[in-house]
């Protein structure tokens, strides 16, 4: 610090934080506050806070591929451009009235927004925010419009994603962002309500809330059309009401098994990917919504819904049993391993806190104050395809 | 400051429309505050936190105006078979549910 002193030029530079990486950062979303915490997993410590980011409720973030800004989709059809560096918002826009989420492209230089309100995909370049497409999601006469639900990138700068209404599955290719080429799948089944994309990009899976089963696309062999798979996984069965809509995103594969929330059961089921058959259902705690496997695929934690939502479950992959039950406390929300799953931080909505658990030991290592957090993100989501 | 006033005159104008309809009996405070902090974060997961709408309509005091409070009401308890609206009796009685739409048709406090 002496050196600063010398110089008054160098003054500023000074002032400034010593260098660092982006890789062990990532943020907590105070969804009333329409703040986030940003926090850095090594320490285990939150570093800073950015406001200003509007209703989070439901915010979804992706990352630039250089890991250094966060993309915060938040419910008011916000899109806000946060660098974790700076610890600032670097530019937002209102870009619809209602959103869900979104994704960041292949190259990095596009992200899509999901929205409900004007329903439809609308792409931005990640450097200005400028507005590159918009692509409504009319369907039938071309009068309605449907609530764009589920969107992940894929391979070749393409978008994939599902409309509720309208039961049908769209691949945008922007690989000329000016002239977008989208493929439509109809009749795909009722009411999709999230989709995820496998870790290679080669499978689209749309989870229906109208009927039992999954539509899927294999991105290798489109032509092929929508299949269905798990089809009637619960027929003759009543389902229990949903309170919380379960999400696809944050699925998990382990080994060659898949493992999804049950919609309106207390279960979560095992499908083998090679065959796309059921090949167990393991009975949990409640209605699951994340279920979410530890980098390395040996574990899965589960959440549950309303009101079964104290608690969270980790299920043993190879033996697919529950190994451990924790209540981490009141309206558990979120769960978000480190880049090597060590740890999972989990965020507790009603208790005003983000808890970090130690994933071998399963002990309670530290918790840190949130008001009312939601989504957990870490940078690591950066290079991972469908995140 | 205008934006206060006229929530003012909203909630003056609620009250003096409450005290005219016969109003379901509050909750008691610890039990109300618990009931809207539901509705805001679990009905919220639906119809968006400030429920402006998401998968569910928006539930605005605007949108809800005309609307038949008994049919709200048996929406809330029952549901709607064949729609993501789930019923919510086994966590709101009767009358806590009829609350919850006079709260809904006034617009909720905002409490955070
Ligand atoms: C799992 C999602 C979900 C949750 C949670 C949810 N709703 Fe709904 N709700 C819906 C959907 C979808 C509709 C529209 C149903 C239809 O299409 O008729 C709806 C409709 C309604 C309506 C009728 C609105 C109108 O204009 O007719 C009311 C009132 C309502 N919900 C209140 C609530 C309340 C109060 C809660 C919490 C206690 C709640 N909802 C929780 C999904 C949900």
């Amino acid at each position: 610090m002496a050196g600063c002193l010398a110089a008054a030029a160098l003054l500023a530079a000074c002032a400034q934080a010593p260098l660092r990486g982006t890789g062990d950062l990532g943020v907590v979303v105070e969804r009333a506050a329409g703040r986030l915490q940003l926090v850095e997993t090594t320490g285990a410590r939150i570093i800073g806070q950015v406001p200003g980011l509007g209703d989070l409720s439901h915010a979804s973030v992706v990352y630039s591929r250089d890991g250094r800004y966060a993309f915060v989709f938040g419910r008011d059809g916000g899109l806000t451009k946060v660098d974790l560096l700076r610890q600032a918002i670097e530019k937002r826009i209102i870009q619809a009235g209602n959103s869900i989420g979104g994704a960041i492209s292949q190259d990095g230089r596009m992200v899509a927004a999901a929205n409900y309100e004007p329903g439809g995909l609308k792409v931005f370049a990640t450097d200005t925010l400028e507005l590159l497409a918009d692509i409504p999601a009319t369907y039938g006469d071309g009068k309605k419009s449907a609530k764009v639900v589920g969107v992940a990138d894929a391979p070749g700068n393409r978008f994939v994603y599902s409309l509720f209404e309208a039961g049908e599955i769209w691949v945008a290719d922007l690989s000329d962002p000016k002239r977008p080429a989208v493929s439509k799948f109809r009749n795909i089944g009722k009411e999709p309500y999230d989709g995820l994309i496998t870790p290679d990009g080669r499978y689209y899976m749309a989870g229906l809330f109208g009927e039992d089963g999954i539509a899927l696309l294999d991105l290798w062999n489109p032509a092929a059309g929508v299949q269905r798979v798990l089809d009637g996984y619960g027929r003759g069965q009543e389902k229990l009401p949903v309170y919380k809509m379960p999400h696809l995103r944050g699925w998990a594969v382990a080994g060659t098994h898949a493992f999804l929330p049950a919609i309106g059961r207390h279960e979560v089921l095992v499908v083998d990917t090679v065959g796309w058959k059921e090949s167990a259902r393991i009975p949990v705690h409640g209605q699951p919504v994340f279920v979410m496997a530890r980098p390395d695929g040996r574990q899965v934690w589960v959440n549950f819904a309303f009101p079964r939502n104290d608690t969270v479950q980790v299920i043993d992959a190879p033996s697919r049993r529950v190994v451990q039950t924790l209540k981490p406390g009141k309206a558990v929300l979120h769960m978000e391993f480190t880049p090597r799953g060590e740890q999972v931080w989990i965020s507790v909505r009603d208790d005003d806190r983000v808890v970090v658990y130690d994933t071998a030991s399963f002990a309670s290592l530290k918790e840190l104050p949130a008001d009312k957090p939601s989504g957990i993100f870490f940078t690591t989501r950066a290079a991972r395809i469908g995140f | 400051m205008t934006d206060f006033a006229a929530k003012l005159v909203l909630s003056l104008l609620a009250a003096g429309l409450a005290a005219q309809a016969p109003a379901a009996p509050a909750p008691a405070p610890g039990r109300a505050a618990q009931i809207l902090n539901m509705v805001r974060q679990d009905c919220g997961s639906c119809h968006g936190l400030t429920l402006k709408g998401g998968l569910g309509p928006a539930l605005l005091p605007q949108t809800l105006k005309g609307k038949d409070a008994l049919s709200l009401k048996s929406t809330i308890l029952y549901g709607r078979p064949g729609t993501p609206m789930p019923p919510w009796k086994p966590f709101l009685s009767d009358a806590e549910a009829e609350w919850v739409v006079e709260q809904l048709v006034k617009g909720l406090p905002d409490g955070r």
